[in-house]
């Protein structure tokens, strides 16, 4: 959280409460008093948490795999508190989070260790892509980054103007060359003017497409491979954003771009509603990819570097949907 | 990872094969095989729990068919109440009595609102309207260019403004299409949270001034639990005439369509299949019941297909699909009409695991270009039985028609690839069909 009060941006902990209707806080204790001093956990307890991991969208497959390890633990350690329940729970889910890489830190001010720092953004249509890319060239530029950005998606309408304003917002500069040119070609102007010109990160936006596409899935690949030849390495990021409201969706989007682009990590958008993004839990420990940042606004500062353990708090404290 | 219901339900059937009657025993362990599916599938967490309610009690006791195993008795009694929940007939859009008919289209960030506003308008130009469209999304970056492009490629006008005034715009619009006659006018708004509650508010407002004929709330089908909260908050405050599913392309299987219909009593109106401005469809229940329990929007494809192609050709088509005798010649007949489809990937798309199940036959449409020349440089031999095709005929196809060898081979390739394509899908036609047999079977049952 440094980075943000040193940005000013310390407010974040109630903008991520925001829009809550009714809070779940008292499942905690109800976990917790139903457990004490029992060698295994009670059915409507296990419903509660079952309810809540689903409608967080953690999918049945994860559901099933946390009230296994909550019972296993139970089954052993008996006697523990409610406080250590609780926090068995948290632990448990926490764990399937993957952690993030020491060459590749989310923080914005953190040193890098290749100039430039290229990073490829990628994901199905109208996740948050373009809006992400504003926003870190923004969290970069402040943090005293030289940035760049390049104008990948020549696909959709109006794209590049949206991104043009994004980097106009951040102040930095962009590489263009309009809508219907190619992409890869856009790609490798990027990287190469940002190697010339001394940028620190170099930030590349692809169009929208659907995982099951495959010829749209190769230009992908393609896109990637020619960054590679102007620096080495590069993209050092390629980061998959994931649209919290998301369901299970989003595990074959992770799939089917981690096997074309490999992800090196997740960005999840719009938080700010009442989803809870709950697939990520099992894409991270599935595809062994860490969640780096998530999206809480379309303003330009609605940009978090993620944490576990508040994205875990989270599922058991905003709303839950009561069809 | 997604097995159809049916074949799940055939595992756990395996105990009941051979019993008379369906018993609570084997009704349970069912019941939670068909809920994990809708799980799976982005049923909403309650809605799967109600739906496996209602499939049990009209399960249990029910006599074991001769004629289909018990996990297809099981999955039809899923599928109708599906489409129960679903809606059972498809339905249109209100037009007003005095023109211009005024349509609001609302939704979340990034739901697909801005494409299917420009879709909407073509398709109902294709009807022989004349709509406009309103750029009243005045926060997004570039919101008005995307509309503008998008309305250009479809000839539909625009009206925008440089102020950020949303209500603004929709008012100003709606005088605009008056003066000049259009007869009906295309609101598109800014995604907004239901959380948001002045985002909310401005809608509402608009909504208020502009007194539309027809409000539409355009949903993302890949969405998952958080359906149903703000479908509830968008018809609290807006009270929508009907939703829209976008990106129907993709693999997902919809299920937030399910919880939709639950928790507010609206029909579905539209899909959108696409990034094109051809790709919207009206909805069907029974293929999106289809799709959720995995058998694939097979009846759609087929309407699809079948709206473009000319009849008799697509029939002479199917038979030399069938019998194997397709060649080149009616390959290159075809291609016109195949492209008039949309591309076909679209068409595939539609199908869950088709994409996968076809690997690399991705047909591309731009690809198609040089087939012309390749293929006249053919004989009628070569071109009625490509086989004969040989490395020297290769080089000699190439040479008459200023390709290279290279593209001769993709040529044939892809051709290959595009006969199991097509054979692939007839396949899927029958599976359709013998979908339509089990719903059939209703009348036959015993109850005791
Ligand atoms: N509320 C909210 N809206 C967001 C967030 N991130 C992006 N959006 C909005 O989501 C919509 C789509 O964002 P884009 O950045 O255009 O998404 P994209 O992935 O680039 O879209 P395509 O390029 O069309 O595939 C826009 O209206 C954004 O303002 C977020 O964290 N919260
Ligand atoms: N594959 C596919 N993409 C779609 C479909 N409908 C829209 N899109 C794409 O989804 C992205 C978002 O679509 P928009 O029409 O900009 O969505 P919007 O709801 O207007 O977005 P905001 O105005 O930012 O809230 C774009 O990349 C569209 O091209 C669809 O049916 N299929
Ligand atoms: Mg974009
Ligand atoms: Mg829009």
């Amino acid at each position: 959280m440094g980075i943000f009060d040193k940005l000013g941006f310390g407010k974040k902990e109630e903008k991520l409460q925001e829009g809550l209707e009714k809070t779940r806080a008292g499942f905690l204790d109800k976990i917790g008093k139903a457990l004490v001093g029992k060698d295994r956990v009670d059915d409507d307890v296990l419903d509660d948490l079952e309810e809540i991991l689903i409608t967080s969208d953690v999918g049945v497959k994860t559901t099933l795999e946390v009230i296994r390890r909550i019972e296993e633990r139970v089954a052993r350690d008996k006697f523990v508190s409610s406080s250590e329940l609780q926090q068995i729970l948290k632990e448990e889910i926490t764990g399937l989070l993957k952690d993030n890489e020491a060459d590749r830190p989310a923080e914005f001010d953190a040193d890098l260790r290749h100039k430039p720092h290229v990073i490829m953004v990628v994901g199905v249509n109208g996740v948050g892509k373009t809006t992400t890319i504003g926003k870190l060239a923004h969290m970069y530029k402040t943090a005293g980054k030289n940035v760049m950005l390049g104008a990948g998606d020549t696909f959709r309408a109006g794209a590049v103007e949206q991104l043009r304003i994004w980097g106009e917002r951040a102040g930095v500069t962009l590489i263009q060359q309009g809508q219907g040119a190619d992409p890869a070609a856009v790609a490798y102007d990027t990287v190469a003017s940002g190697k010339s010109r001394d940028a620190d990160v170099v930030l590349v936006d692809t169009a929208g497409r659907l995982h099951n596409r495959r010829a749209l899935m190769d230009e992908l690949g393609k896109i990637k491979r020619v960054m590679g030849k102007v620096v080495d390495g590069a993209p050092h990021e390629v980061l998959l954003v994931l649209d919290a409201s998301t369901g299970q969706n989003a595990l074959q989007q992770a799939r089917a771009f981690s096997e074309v682009v490999d992800v090196t990590g997740l960005a999840l958008t719009k938080l700010d509603g009442t989803a809870k993004g709950g697939i990520v839990i099992g894409i991270s420990h599935e595809m062994s990819v860490p969640v780096k940042y998530i999206g809480v606004g379309e303003k330009i500062e609605d940009l978090q570097v993620f944490e576990r353990a508040r994205f875990v708090s989270a599922l058991f404290e905003r709303t839950m949907p009561s069809a | 990872m997604f097995e159809d219901l049916s074949t799940r339900l055939e595992l756990a059937f395996r105990s009941v094969t051979g019993q008379a009657r369906l018993s609570d025993v084997n009704v349970a362990e069912t019941v939670r095989e068909i809920r994990r599916a809708l799980l799976d599938a982005d049923v909403n967490y309650e809605v799967a729990r109600s739906i496996t309610a209602a499939v049990k009690e009209k399960a249990l006791g029910q006599g074991v068919l001769a004629t289909v195993t018990p996990g297809q008795q099981f999955t039809k009694i899923v599928y109708d109440e599906l489409i129960r929940v679903l809606g059972e007939q498809k339905e249109d859009i209100t037009f007003s009595q005095v023109p211009p008919t005024v349509i609001l289209i609302a939704g979340l960030q990034g739901s697909g609102k801005t494409t299917f506003s420009a879709k909407l308008a073509k398709m109902l130009r294709d009807q022989g309207k004349s709509p406009m469209l309103a750029a009243a999304d005045v926060y997004r970056p570039a919101a008005v260019d995307q509309l503008r492009t998008l309305a250009g490629q479809i000839d539909v006008p625009v009206y925008s403004i440089e102020e950020k005034d949303a209500l603004r715009v929709a008012k100003e619009a709606l005088t605009e299409a008056k003066k000049n006659a259009r007869d009906v006018l295309i609101i598109d708004t800014a995604g907004r949270m239901h959380v948001d509650s002045d985002m909310m508010d401005e809608v509402a407002r608009i909504r208020e001034a502009v007194n539309p004929s027809e409000v539409l709330f355009v949903v993302d089908s890949m969405t998952g639990q958080d359906a149903v909260n703000t479908a509830r908050e968008f018809n609290q405050q807006i009270n929508f005439d009907g939703v829209v599913l976008t990106k129907l392309d993709g693999d997902t299987r919809g299920g937030a369509a399910i919880s939709i219909r639950t928790v507010v009593d609206k029909p579905i109106k539209f899909m959108s299949t696409g990034e094109g401005m051809e790709s919207i469809s009206p909805f069907y229940p029974d293929r999106m019941a289809q799709r959720i329990l995995g058998m694939g929007d097979v009846v759609s494809l087929v309407e699809k297909a079948q709206e473009q192609y000319d009849e008799v050709q697509a029939r002479k088509l199917q038979s030399k699909i069938s019998s194997n005798t397709f060649n080149l010649e009616d390959f290159y007949g075809q291609l016109q009409q195949i492209k008039k489809m949309g591309s076909m990937r679209e068409l595939v798309g539609m199908i869950p695991g088709m994409s996968k199940q076809l690997g690399d036959a991705e047909i591309d449409d731009d690809a198609m270009k040089p087939v012309e020349s390749i293929i006249n440089s053919m004989t009628i031999e070569e071109r009625r039985k490509p086989d004969l095709i040989n490395g020297s005929r290769r080089k000699r196809i190439a040479n008459g028609s200023g390709t290279t060898v290279r593209e001769v081979n993709d040529l044939l390739k892809q051709f290959t690839q595009m006969k199991k394509m097509m054979k692939t899908m007839t396949k899927m036609n029958r599976m359709g069909r013998a979908m339509e047999g089990l719903k059939n079977l209703t009348g036959q049952r015993k109850l005791h």
